[in-house]
């Protein structure tokens, strides 16, 4: 069955493939939004199938990535005050703050506890009367209906000693700011299947007919990049910019209202600063006035932090479309996954790490390798 | 970070007026909140985001979802154990 699977699968992408390349006529670039996506066309090699035309940049869609070196640093300093318990996703675990990051902290000592789900820290909360309970709330619209239910919860049963860190970030403003930007290069966008699975792509109209760029909610599959991009390449040969929804089997225009109305009620859009980009407006969640008494950052007075990011690091072009990994001086060499330097190599789906784990600083940058994406282990190194 | 994973839920079930429930990840049953799923019932798939169903999705969809982030390492995050009950985390400290 696997085979049978797997050659027809081979089948299909050959066909859009084939069909993209029928249809292209000059070159495009197209950005796919999602870490997860981005992860997908590295491992499978989807950008080495595409005709020469078309460019695969990508973009700022990894949440542990953009999250700003101050955030970072002020959980740190959350997590080490007395009777404090700090809980964290394990992606933010091994990401470098000024000092040290969460899993040095543990292993000193500091009380660290990685969760499988913000709900869980509730548990851990109530257990723990006596203790802080400081729950890392870092994400995209994706994984904002979780941590806005914990807190929710939180405060309908009255546990008092779990607060969250809010470092949301929102898809569509993050779009907008590379769009308007003068470097710009992004012609077509993949858009986030399951940012989408929550919020719908209504949101994503306006930007699509204001910049005029395509906007294909796509999935996370090779199949569906492919598609994806051979739908976003149509709607550019054919001079159109409209929202298409390549992922119809997960995905509605409205999204999942009912998780829409709970994250609404939590939580408030505010300016966000943005690893390796800076400040967008209005590109975050913070938690509204009512749950004041879950916000670790009005709970938790932790003084103004002076950060300083790697001057060798171009992680903020990379974010927006402008350079590719491969394009860093510093790319491979000073920075890897073990010693990242920047935004773009801290968690495995930033674009940097996705090149370095997939061993595309050891390629020349001119090298098209025939992908097989029926056989997925394309020069992996293991690290 | 975004992914989300199907499972199957294999029980329903209600703690302090939240939906919640369990879910058959590939042999690995994990609790889920199931309250954005609300019509969702037993035997029926959904897309899994840190322990909350946010979509529900057919069999075959999930099947094949299932089968690539299993062959991208993606399901990496199943394996940190839940937090069991209060009382046996007390007992832990």
């Amino acid at each position: 069955m696997k085979y049978l699977d797997e050659y027809r699968d081979e089948k299909v992408a050959k066909n859009i493939v084939n069909e993209i390349r029928r249809i292209v006529t000059r070159p495009w670039v197209l950005m796919e939004v999602c870490g997860g996506q981005t992860h997908t066309i590295v491992k499978y090699g989807i950008d080495y199938l595409l005709p020469s035309e078309i460019e695969l940049v990508h973009g700022p869609g990894c949440p542990v990535c953009v999250t700003s070196l101050e955030m970072i640093d002020k959980a740190h300093a959350i997590a080490r005050q007395p009777d404090v318990i700090f809980c964290s996703f394990g992606d933010m675990l091994r990401v470098p703050g000024s000092e040290v990051d969460l899993l040095i902290l543990k292993s000193r000592g500091v009380d660290v506890r990685i969760v499988y789900s913000p709900i869980d820290c509730l548990k851990i909360a109530k257990a723990n009367p006596d203790k802080k309970v400081v729950f890392f709330a870092i994400g995209f619209e994706t994984t904002a209906p979780a941590n806005a239910m914990s807190v929710w919860l939180a405060k309908e049963q009255g546990i008092k000693n779990f607060s969250i860190l809010v470092s949301h970030v929102l898809v569509p403003p993050a779009m907008s700011s590379i769009l308007q930007s003068p470097m710009n290069r992004v012609q077509g966008f993949l858009g986030p299947g399951h940012v989408c699975a929550v919020m719908g792509y209504r949101e994503y109209e306006p930007i699509s007919a204001r910049y005029k760029v395509p906007i294909v909610i796509t999935g996370f599959e090779p199949m569906d990049l492919l598609e994806g991009t051979l739908m976003t390449v149509r709607q550019l040969e054919a001079g159109k910019a409209e929202v298409e929804n390549q992922y119809a089997r997960v995905i509605t225009r409205e999204g999942n209202t009912v998780a829409q109305n709970l994250v609404n009620k939590v939580f408030e859009v505010c300016d966000r600063k943005w690893r390796g980009i800076g400040s967008i407006p209005k590109s975050g969640y913070k938690l509204r006035y009512e749950f004041r008494e879950h916000d670790a950052e009005r709970l938790f007075e932790v003084e103004e932090i002076d950060t300083q990011e790697s001057s060798l690091c171009i992680s903020g072009l990379v974010l927006r479309g402008v350079k590719k990994p491969r394009d860093c001086a510093a790319f491979g060499k000073e920075c890897t996954t073990e010693h990242p330097l920047g935004a773009t190599m801290v968690s495995a789906e930033g674009a940097c790490a996705a090149y370095y784990a997939y061993g595309r600083h050891l390629q020349s940058q001119k090298t098209t390798v025939a992908a097989d994406f029926s056989r997925p282990t394309e020069a992996e190194v293991t690290q | 970070m975004c992914l989300a994973i199907p499972g199957r839920v294999t029980e329903v079930f209600e703690v302090q007026n939240v939906k919640m429930g369990k879910a058959n990840f590939g042999g690995i049953v994990k609790r889920v909140c199931l309250q954005y799923t609300p019509e969702v019932k037993i035997g029926e798939y959904v897309l899994v985001h840190v322990g909350f169903a946010i979509s529900t999705v057919d069999e075959e969809e999930a099947a094949r979802t299932y089968k690539l982030l299993e062959e991208m390492n993606q399901l990496t995050e199943l394996s940190v154990p839940e937090v069991d009950t209060g009382t046996n985390d007390a007992k832990k400290e």
